[in-house]
């Protein structure tokens, strides 16, 4: 599907060039593409490694097995292929508590550790386990309490109450969540029969 | 309100007081801890480059191409049929835009903020709408690659379905809280 996707957007987006007359736009637009892409992984390797630094340490004094041990009775829930021990559940509520707190840069090292600590319980390493897909559920619709990224941009825009939208945005983005836990619980049920 | 904004700027520091003090107190080797954990951070970077640079290529030519913005034309007739208010279609294009890229919809979102105003209902529901959806695709893209996952299975469709429930409730909160 992704490859199919991938496919689509860049075909797509070279017949509408050539159509538009304009296809010297691809070749600007991918190598920009292709520029900001090094660009990123660059940033991301500063944060990453603050990030790792920081979350070893936390590992090494026993706060993420704490916080794991605090949180467990509901990834298990969430998570009923998991060894109940397993190394995973530390990164993985890292990952969510990193997410719910808006630190999106702390999010994604976290977030890739926990899939590094998945994929060494995966039964077969070329496809997405079961839990796998529960946490990319869990991340891409996780509750943000402070969105605020938009809120400075609300500020600039001049809004009377640039934090007026935390509220409308929790209620959104628990829905969503409900909504991912509730589909992927049904698409695994089904995926097992 | 102003609790939540004063965490915000807390956070961080916060951690950063906290975690490495912490350990100091558990005989924790603190900086070197700290060293051997940062290396990985070099080495995941590395790792997800080819597929960060893969996902821009394509979503950059889409998008710049103005295909994007002949797929949402398709939608308009849907969302007519459905019988939304119209100023709901404004929203059309950073729903789409929000699974493909972050930077990509923070730039719709804004230019929607700018142009009708924040404290408006497309002001109010862009900012709604990007705060409370993640780019599902992009993400799902890295995360898989990271490990190298081929097959993603049911994945991407529970993460979509996710960001169509989070646009529908973003605009029934929206009409129903600030009008």
């Amino acid at each position: 599907m992704v490859n199919l996707i991938w496919l689509i957007m860049l075909i797509s987006g070279i017949l509408v060039s050539a159509f538009k007359g304009n296809i010297e736009q691809v070749t600007t637009s991918a190598l920009q593409a292709a520029e900001t892409g090094i660009e990123v992984a660059i940033y991301l390797m500063g944060i990453m490694s603050l990030w790792l630094g920081l979350m070893n340490i936390a590992e090494k004094a026993g706060l993420v097995k704490s916080l794991a041990r605090i949180t467990s009775p509901a990834l298990r829930l969430l998570f009923p292929s998991l060894r109940p021990d397993s190394p995973a559940f530390g990164a993985i509520i890292m990952n969510l508590c990193a997410n719910v707190l808006g630190l999106g840069n702390a999010a994604t090292p976290f977030g890739l550790k926990a899939m590094e600590e998945l994929q060494k319980e995966n039964s077969d390493p070329s496809t997405a386990s079961p839990a796998m897909i529960t946490f990319l559920a869990l991340n891409t619709s996780c509750i943000t309490i402070i969105p605020a990224t938009i809120i400075g941009v609300r500020m600039k825009a001049g809004s009377i109450n640039p934090t007026e939208i935390i509220g409308t945005t929790i209620f959104a983005t628990g829905c969503a969540m409900t909504a991912a836990i509730i589909v992927d619980y049904v698409f695994r049920k089904r995926s097992r029969a | 309100m102003t609790i939540i904004t004063e965490l915000a700027r807390w956070a961080i520091p916060f951690i950063l007081f906290a975690v490495p003090l912490y350990a100091y107190f558990r005989k924790v080797p603190v900086y070197e801890t700290f060293v051997e954990g940062a290396e990985n951070g070099f080495k995941t970077a590395i790792k997800i480059l080819p597929f960060l640079i893969g996902m821009l290529v394509s979503i950059r030519v889409f998008v710049d191409s103005g295909a994007l913005e002949l797929l949402i034309g398709l939608f308009h007739p849907l969302f007519n049929a459905l019988g939304w208010n119209s100023e709901v279609l404004e929203i059309i294009p950073l729903a789409i835009m929000r699974p493909l890229s972050g930077s990509g919809s923070l730039g719709v979102a804004t230019q929607l903020i700018l142009q009708h105003g924040a404290d408006s209902f497309i002001g109010r529901l862009a900012s709604t709408l990007q705060g409370s959806t993640d780019t599902t695709f992009f993400v799902l893209a890295i995360y898989f690659g990271s490990v190298g996952i081929k097959k993603y299975r049911y994945a991407l469709k529970v993460g979509l379905t996710a960001d169509a429930v989070g646009l529908l409730a973003s605009i029934w909160i929206v009409s129903k809280v600030f009008s």
